[in-house]
């Protein structure tokens, strides 16, 4: 075993924490962590504590990070650019950009309003919530590298993609005038410090997760329901590897569902393990992210429907196509 | 002293008002404080992060939360 392999079974896997939980579920709450129950204890405790460490200490660092890149800098790095690299850079800056939809909104005004295409920033618009560094490394945690590398880069690329047949439709007219009206001056940059960069990135992770641990908590239970729970023959009925409407029903059945990719993880993990296929599960998790119900609401306020029906067709549409690609070469990840 | 907090509704915004509030009470100053949630009214501050802190029209510290002692400096 290499030292890589040993740091990724280690810090990634967290190998040794399911030991400890094996421990404590069959010495402590006297359960069999073969049978059933016990099982679903074990996964549950597991899987919590492990999305808990990796949650605080990733937010931490990419919080660390993003107190470089302020939006009037990226909205300034990308002004600079044109063409394909400009798209490129701003699905790129999706992925450090904050958590929540909340916060990409106004984002999305500021660029738009320094007269950024929109072909750019529906490219960020795109990438912020689908791909974002913690949920990279998460992907690599519970499934392996590859898989993550190949999540990244089809984001990436759909985001571009998107962007692109966005500003090809000429779409600017759809969004709302005031948007567009009053430009915003460029406020000073203020320099921070070691120590307020410092409190910047533990703000964050108090912030993010207060606002989702309730998602990881429903969401690992669930995990659990349907790995211990669930008939593998019901699931694969629904949605199983060689049906091939489960690419197009996970993706339906995750516009409407709001939860962090922290969430919706450990569901994916489970239903792969039932045997469904790594794209559906991907694909769910791609629209319950990048797609819900809130996030429209907010987007409303800014764009018009043809531009909002646009966003959601195509990013959809999207999502499909890549549950499609990931179920095609499957085996190319395990 | 007129006071706006420019957010969404988010928990930072709260906590950014919070510690306005507490601060003010600290200085014993009296302030105004109004929070503003309507997007294009954040806008117009050219606010892109929030939560905002808004001073007599003035945009003193965006997309973070300082701590009491840092807002006490920027009231007196």
């Amino acid at each position: 075993m290499n030292i890589f392999n040993w740091l990724n079974s280690i810090l990634l896997k967290m190998d040794w924490l399911s030991h400890l939980v094996k421990i404590f579920t069959e010495q402590v709450l006297q359960l069999d962590s073969k049978e059933r129950f016990g099982a679903s204890v074990h996964f549950f405790i597991y899987d919590v504590i492990k999305i808990f460490i990796l949650l605080s200490v990733l937010i931490f660092f990419i919080s660390w990070v993003q107190s470089f890149f302020p939006p009037e800098r990226t909205k300034k790095i990308l002004g600079n650019m044109s063409g394909l690299k400009a798209k490129i850079v701003g699905a790129l800056m999706g992925t450090i950009t904050p958590f929540c939809s909340c916060s990409s909104i106004p984002l999305f005004i500021g660029f738009t309003n320094a007269g950024l295409p929109v072909a750019v920033t529906f490219s960020f618009l795109i990438s912020s919530p689908l791909v974002d560094l913690a949920s990279v490394i998460l992907l690599a945690s519970i499934f392996n590298w590859p898989i993550a590398l190949a999540y990244v880069i089809t984001g990436i690329v759909m985001a571009v993609i998107g962007g692109s047949i966005i500003g090809q439709a000429k779409m600017e007219r759809y969004i709302e005038d005031f948007v567009l009206k009053n430009k915003m001056e460029d406020l000073e940059q203020e320099e921070l410090s070691i120590k307020e960069r410092t409190q910047f990135a533990v703000d964050q992770v108090k912030d993010v997760f207060q606002r989702v641990w309730i998602y990881v908590v429903i969401g690992v239970g669930i995990g659990a329901t349907i790995h211990n729970w669930i008939p593998e023959d019901v699931i694969s009925a629904l949605i199983g590897k060689d049906k091939w409407w489960s690419v197009i029903v996970a993706t339906i059945m995750g516009v409407p569902m709001y939860a962090d990719i922290f969430g919706t993880l450990p569901i994916a993990e489970a239903l792969v393990k039932k045997g469904v296929g790594l794209g559906t599960a991907l694909a769910f998790m791609m629209s319950v992210t990048a797609l819900s119900l809130p996030s429209i609401v907010m987007l409303k306020k800014v764009v018009k429907m043809p531009l909002l029906v646009m966003f959601i067709g195509i990013t959809s549409t999207g999502i499909i196509i890549i549950g499609y690609l990931f179920n095609t070469f499957d085996y190319l990840f395990f | 002293m007129e006071i706006k907090i420019l957010g969404s509704g988010c928990q930072k915004c709260i906590k950014l008002a919070e510690a306005t509030e507490q601060a003010a009470k600290e200085l014993g100053i009296e302030i105004n404080l109004e929070k503003v949630t309507d997007i294009e009214k954040i806008m117009s501050y050219s606010v892109m992060s929030t939560p905002a802190l808004v001073v007599d029209g003035v945009v003193k510290i965006k997309g973070r939360v300082p701590s009491k002692d840092e807002i006490k400096k920027i009231l007196s």
